[in-house]
């Protein structure tokens, strides 16, 4: 079951409609090479599920989809990523606007140390994307509606995001990233720390968000790629070893690393 | 000599009395089962064999000296006591001296007394001793005699350290608790001689009082606002640079600066912190002063060549480093994540330090600036040096004034008679002093916990 040098991703890597692609990208920290050569493409509107043991570099992919790697200081990346044919790390590309085109949701819930209202309010705030105050209170209520939190929270927008429990604080963050009308939502493991039932209203909300936006989504649990996503790409030490239709890679996995683990050999 | 040879006779005990109960209980547990591990019973017998002995030692020590120095002035020639207490003090340092080697020569009457001393001296060294081994002894066979398998003496252990932290702790409260009574005590007095409206709502200073009854002169004046006013002035001056200075520096050492730069500059602004104020008091008084002054001269104002301007100009500089380091260590102790979400939304690096680093970093920073203001009202050296020692009552920040500590010091400096309201007025100085410090923390801690409990 070693690695084959230079190996070229078994399935379907690439897509008819894709929102991103990603070409041959190399990621460095420092001397230490995280990601080999990985292409891929990301379909519009399909959410794609990022599998592979811990420290096989799923965020660290993730995270070069919208440069948030950029706030490392020893991280080097090279290669292609491309969002609409438009090449995110050309020298001109800024990235203010790109993230706001591609949001993030991180695996513990971070809301900022502002009220429920603020949270929301704060991409379009600094992004000036109303202006208005009735605007606002529009887009923020329109957020939270679809990420399934306005019932909850209706009564209390003034309080403060933190005093909200695990699950509520993470569909928080999940309207906050809506509230800047993405294209593309990252999620990193965004249902590690939460409980069955919060856990089944966020992949019910990823299902419905899939009509407007494409999802990339990092998770460990085998029975959530299965629920919420159409491909499905397995990563083994920072190489892309498998794409293919969720269901196949589920029940005929073409790779035997693939195969090794999703039946639970290792991982 | 004696005091060491105790501790070590007790250190001994210490160590004896523990293996001798632990092997006491070896013994008890192969016949019944134990409440505790053999060595808490050899924990317990080493404590209550040695405790109390140290215990005793201590009240002993504070006690034998005025108990000796007191029957030796009951047997003092006459002729020295008719001449009054102080007389007596001397004639008992000077016994004190003779008995610790110098020249017997010198004074013959005194000779009874010094071999009284001397006599007294050695019984108290035999008794003391005597009485604290007698003590360790007994501490030791009572437990020993009552070392049964059902006494829990891992709880015992237990209840006898923590009532060793308990006192620790309390000598801390305790001190404290003595300092302020004696504070207020004096305070007390001073308010006996001069009314506390006058003093808090005065506003006039000038608390020189004759000395002697025939001498001439005012009866001094103690009223308190200069000092206040002066002290708040330079506060604020000193305040208003360190405060956006301090965040400033912080921020972009926390959030922009490249791990080498930091490695520089955060010592280098440390530096600043460690620099005698006596220094910096001098730096203000003979470069910022005359350079104010200079200037002022330049566009015609009449800047006097102490100013608070000068002092608060300097103690802000000297206190820049204080707000610097403490609010760089709130703003790295901002969670990453928070950062992350900021820019995953696509904030930039301003708007996210304004709109979710410091908001979530404000109670250690509101702490920091508190601590800082703690620090302006309380410097006393830059003042002394560079804003002079006038009770001037002006809130215009190029004429000299006096604050609050200055004036303690002054007010002590010198030949004082201890009960004169000059002197008493230190303590009311003091009295205020520490309220204020008081409030300020109480403040703060408010803020802090309000703030808290808003995004925890
Ligand atoms: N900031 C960093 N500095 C240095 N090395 C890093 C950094 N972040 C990640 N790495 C390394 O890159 C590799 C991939 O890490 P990454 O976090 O992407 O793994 P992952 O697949 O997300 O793991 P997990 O499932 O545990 O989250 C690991 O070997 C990790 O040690
Ligand atoms: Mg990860």
């Amino acid at each position: 079951m070693s690695i084959i040098e230079n190996h070229k991703t078994d399935g379907q890597p690439f897509s008819e409609n894709p929102k991103l692609k990603a070409r041959d990208v190399r990621v460095f920290y420092g001397e230490k090479q995280a990601i080999f050569d990985v292409s891929l493409d990301i379909g519009a509107n399909e959410v794609i599920a990022l599998i592979g043991p811990s420290g096989c570099g799923k965020s660290t992919f993730l995270r070069c989809l919208n440069r948030m790697n950029d706030t490392i200081d020893i991280c080097r990346i090279e290669g292609e990523i491309l969002l609409d044919d438009e090449n995110i790390y050309a020298p001109k590309m800024d990235v203010v606007p790109l993230r706001a085109r591609v949001g993030m949701v991180f695996q513990k819930p971070n809301p900022f140390p502002k009220s429920i209202y603020d949270n929301v309010a704060y991409g379009p705030r600094i992004h000036g994307l109303v202006h208005h105050r009735d605007e606002l209170d529009e887009v923020v209520e329109k957020s939270l509606q679809r990420a399934g939190l306005w019932n909850e929270v209706k009564d209390r927008l003034h309080a403060p995001g933190t005093g909200l429990s695990g699950g509520q604080q993470q569909r928080l963050c999940i309207a906050r990233t809506i509230a800047v009308d993405p294209e593309v939502i990252l999620m990193d493991e965004p249902c590690s720390a939460l409980d069955p039932i919060a856990t089944a209203k966020i992949e019910e909300l990823i299902d419905e968000l899939r009509e407007n936006y494409t999802i990339a989504i990092v998770t460990h649990s085998m029975q959530q790629a299965a629920r919420v996503s159409q491909r499905t790409a397995y990563f083994h030490l920072g190489q892309l070893i498998e794409v293919n239709p969720t269901d196949l890679v589920f029940t005929t996995p073409e790779h035997t690393l693939t195969e090794a683990y999703i039946t639970g050999r290792f991982g | 000599m004696t005091f060491s040879y105790l501790l070590l006779i007790l250190a001994v005990f210490c160590i004896a009395a523990f293996l001798i109960g632990k092997g006491r209980a070896r013994t008890m547990a192969s016949t019944s089962t134990l409440s505790s591990l053999p060595s808490h019973y050899g924990s317990m017998l080493a404590l209550w064999t040695c405790l109390p002995p140290l215990l005793l030692m201590l009240i002993w020590g504070l006690v034998d000296d005025p108990v000796i120095d007191s029957l030796v002035t009951a047997n003092l020639p006459a002729a020295v006591v008719e001449h009054g207490s102080t007389a007596v003090q001397l004639a008992i340092s000077k016994v004190h001296n003779l008995a610790n080697g110098a020249d017997l020569q010198d004074d013959p009457t005194l000779a009874p007394a010094v071999l009284h001393l001397v006599e007294l001296q050695a019984r108290n060294q035999l008794i003391s001793s005597g009485v604290i081994i007698a003590l360790a002894l007994a501490g030791f066979a009572l437990t020993l005699g009552r070392l049964v398998p059902q006494r829990n003496a891992r709880n015992e252990v237990e209840g006898i350290i923590k009532g060793l932290l308990f006192a620790s702790s309390g000598i801390a409260v305790l001190t404290t608790i003595g300092i302020l009574s004696s504070v207020l005590f004096e305070a007390w007095q001073f308010f006996g001689k001069v009314n506390v409206f006058d003093f808090l709502f005065g506003t006039v200073w000038s608390p020189q009082v004759a000395l002697r009854a025939d001498q001439s002169g005012s009866s001094g004046s103690f009223g308190a606002i200069p000092l206040f006013t002066g002290t708040l002035l330079i506060s604020v001056i000193a305040m208003a640079i360190a405060v956006p200075i301090g965040l400033m520096a912080a921020i972009y050492l926390s959030e922009y600066a490249t791990p080498r730069i930091r490695n520089y500059a955060k010592p280098a602004l440390e530096i600043l912190a460690g620099i005698p104020t006596v220094v910096y008091g001098f730096f203000a008084a003979l470069t910022v002063a005359p350079i104010l002054r200079d200037a002022g001269a330049g566009i015609g104002l009449d800047v006097s060549s102490e100013s608070a301007m000068a002092a608060g100009l300097v103690m802000g500089v000297m206190i820049i480093p204080f707000v610097s380091s403490l609010s760089d260590d709130v703003i790295n102790s901002v969670p990453q994540s928070l950062r992350d979400g900021s820019y995953g939304l696509g904030a930039t690096r301003s708007e996210t330090i304004r709109q979710v680093v410091l908001p979530a970093a404000l109670p250690g920073i509101v702490g920091a600036v508190m601590l800082a203001v703690s620090r302006a009202i309380g410097e006393t050296m830059i003042v002394a040096m560079a804003a002079g020692l006038a009770a001037n009552l002006t809130a215009n920040p190029l004429e000299s004034v006096t604050t609050v500590t200055v004036q303690i010091v002054t007010l002590l400096v010198g030949d004082q008679e201890f009960d004169s309201p000059k002197t008493l007025a230190a303590f009311a100085l003091g009295l205020v002093l520490f309220l204020v410090t008081l409030c300020l923390n109480f403040v703060a801690l408010k803020v802090v916990q309000k703030y808290r409990e808003q995004y925890d």
